[in-house]
């Protein structure tokens, strides 16, 4: 099962959490396969809780995974590395820093580049990102949507093999967010890195991603997949288009059928009277 | 902006025109709001010395029970007249030199390995505490006995006293670092050393300086008591004769010159607080 032309690979991945509190063991995620090839843009959707921000952390390295393999071309993933970058859905900026310092901050902390050499391309990467005249600010002077702006640059500037972006606009407004879908379509237009995109909005996904996986809910799964065939570039327009609305229904109906189980299960598992 | 400002600068719903309320800009304050505080803070200063004065001149106790200001400013004077009082003043400068100096260097270390190393913790936390729960001049007997009247015992209280609110201010600046910003850093791979420097240390200063602030107070207490109980010389000893021979003003006088030590290291202080907090939008 293992594909060669794969950038990662994920095979039976099972996460497991201590929780403290309740003193239990919590399993996350249990047996996601999946490929993302080389270029791709997947989008994971699910219902909230189904640990896609789980396995995208695992996919980071940022927590080990209990059992099953997730290879990186062909490399066992077990702790960050260079070849991955994460946006998270938190900006996360250093307050004390100004923009610039936040963009460099990345490839300072991986120790790979020269702090001039860094400045340098760092007031490139933000002119990319449409924060241009802003390099100075301070992160509590930005709005939100301008401080995931910098967290993007963050990452883009390490030049991974693969983007990890964590529900980078799910704080954001609706037009915002929108906007920021636009210029991120544009932006990865540009470099085409494989990226790893988690959202629990369904339209943002369709819009953005090649191919769509859909999580079950807790203990995560992969319940279906679907490709997205819309021409690129596709501009905003893009989401009132028949074929469009066709993967929104299919998509819905799949997370509702997770939302609805529980229920389900209640009645089907009660005592006959 | 007060709340009585808001009440201004909404929409009025009646009674006043649009054309009668004034403009103003939140972005900009007026010129006479800048000084403000200033004005008000030294107006008052102005009127309750006024007042001091004139229950002085009433002169229904004598100047033993209630000297005026103007008699405190003569004593003060009359201090600087004389050449002693830099023997006061330098020895007194020179225990809390010492004794405030030795605290920050230690106090600064013993807080960031004990905010860092969670172990490191465990065992300090008990010592941390009894002395942080027990008013440190409790001591000067003991130090008294160890280290004599001088110099020695004095830095001594100083520097325990302000050790201790410079640790925990420092541990809990540690603590305090954003988990976010953590797993940022983790992300991207950084050092242990590479995110004790860059993300710990930075977000620790405002916590670390606010340590240094409240260290100053605690070292003042210690210098004065410590001399108003057994001294040759200090500006805690000037006050303890003074009151003892009934010269009360210079006896006050004694204790302005400390009460303005303490104002204007503290003032320092809060002065590189601000300058290490530009990237905090200003609220005002």
């Amino acid at each position: 099962m293992h594909d060669r032309s794969a950038k990662l690979s994920a095979n039976g991945v099972v996460i497991e959490y201590w929780l403290h509190r309740s003193k239990a063991l919590f399993t996350a995620v249990k047996g996601v396969d999946l490929t993302v090839r080389p270029g791709e843009f997947l989008a994971i959707v699910g219902p909230s809780g189904c640990g896609k921000t789980t396995f995208l952390n695992a996919v980071d390295g940022l927590i080990p995974i209990a059992e099953g393999s997730l290879t990186l071309d062909g490399r066992e993933i077990t702790k960050p590395g260079p070849d991955r970058a994460m946006v998270f859905q938190q900006p996360g900026l250093l307050p004390w820093r100004t923009v610039v310092g936040n963009v460099i901050f990345g490839v300072e902390a991986q120790g790979r580049m020269s702090r001039s050499e860094a400045i340098e391309r760092a007031r490139q990467q933000i002119e990319l990102v449409g924060l241009k005249g802003f390099e100075d600010a301070y992160p509590l002077e930005l709005s939100g949507g301008m401080q995931q702006r910098v967290n993007l640059a963050r990452a883009l500037l390490t030049d991974p093999e693969m983007l990890l972006l964590d529900e980078p606009f799910a704080a954001l407004d609706a037009q915002t967010r929108e906007m920021m879908q636009l210029e991120l379509l544009k932006i990865w237009s540009q470099t085409r890195k494989t990226a790893l995109f988690i959202t629990h909005d369904i339209k943002e996904a369709i819009y953005l991603a090649d191919r769509v996986i859909v999580f079950t809910r807790r203990p995560g799964r992969v319940k279906n997949e679907l490709e997205i065939n819309l021409s690129r570039p596709r501009d905003l327009r893009v989401k009132r288009d028949p074929q469009f609305l066709t993967y929104e229904d299919e998509i819905w109906e799949s997370i509702q059928e997770e939302l609805a189980v529980p229920a389900e299960r209640l009645i089907a598992g009660m005592p006959a009277a | 902006m007060s709340i009585k400002e808001a009440d201004r600068v909404l929409p009025v719903t009646s009674g006043e025109s649009d054309a009668r309320r004034e403009r103003r800009s939140v972005v900009r304050p007026s010129r006479a709001k800048q000084y403000e505080p200033i004005v008000i803070g030294t107006l008052s200063v102005v009127i309750a010395l006024t007042a001091w004065q004139l229950v002085a001149n009433a002169r229904v106790m004598p100047v033993l029970f209630l000297p005026g200001p103007w008699d405190v400013a003569q004593a003060f004077a009359k201090l600087f007249q004389t050449g002693d009082i830099w023997l006061d003043i330098g020895t007194s400068g020179a225990e809390m030199g010492i004794g405030y100096g030795m605290a920050i260097v230690i106090g600064l270390v013993i807080g960031l390995l004990m905010g860092w190393y969670t172990r490191f913790q465990y065992a300090l936390d008990p010592f941390v505490n009894f002395f942080y729960s027990t008013p440190r001049i409790v001591l000067i007997p003991l130090f008294i006995i160890w280290f004599g009247i001088d110099m020695p015992s004095k830095i001594a209280v100083i520097f325990l006293g302000a050790l201790f609110p410079i640790i925990i201010n420092t541990m809990a600046g540690v603590r305090n670092t954003e988990a976010a910003l953590l797993r940022v850093a983790r992300s991207f791979g950084a050092s242990d050393a590479l995110i004790f420097r860059r993300v710990v240390l930075p977000g620790s200063v405002p916590f670390i300086l606010t340590g240094f602030r409240l260290g100053i107070g605690h070292a003042l207490t210690g210098v004065v008591v410590a001399e108003l109980i057994a001294a040759r010389h200090g500006v805690g000893q000037l006050i303890a004769i003074a009151g003892q021979t009934f010269q009360t003003p210079k006896m006050l006088a004694g204790v302005i010159l400390i009460a303005g030590t303490g104002m204007l290291l503290t003032t320092i202080l809060q002065r590189i607080e601000n300058r290490f907090q530009a990237w905090r939008p200003q609220i005002r």
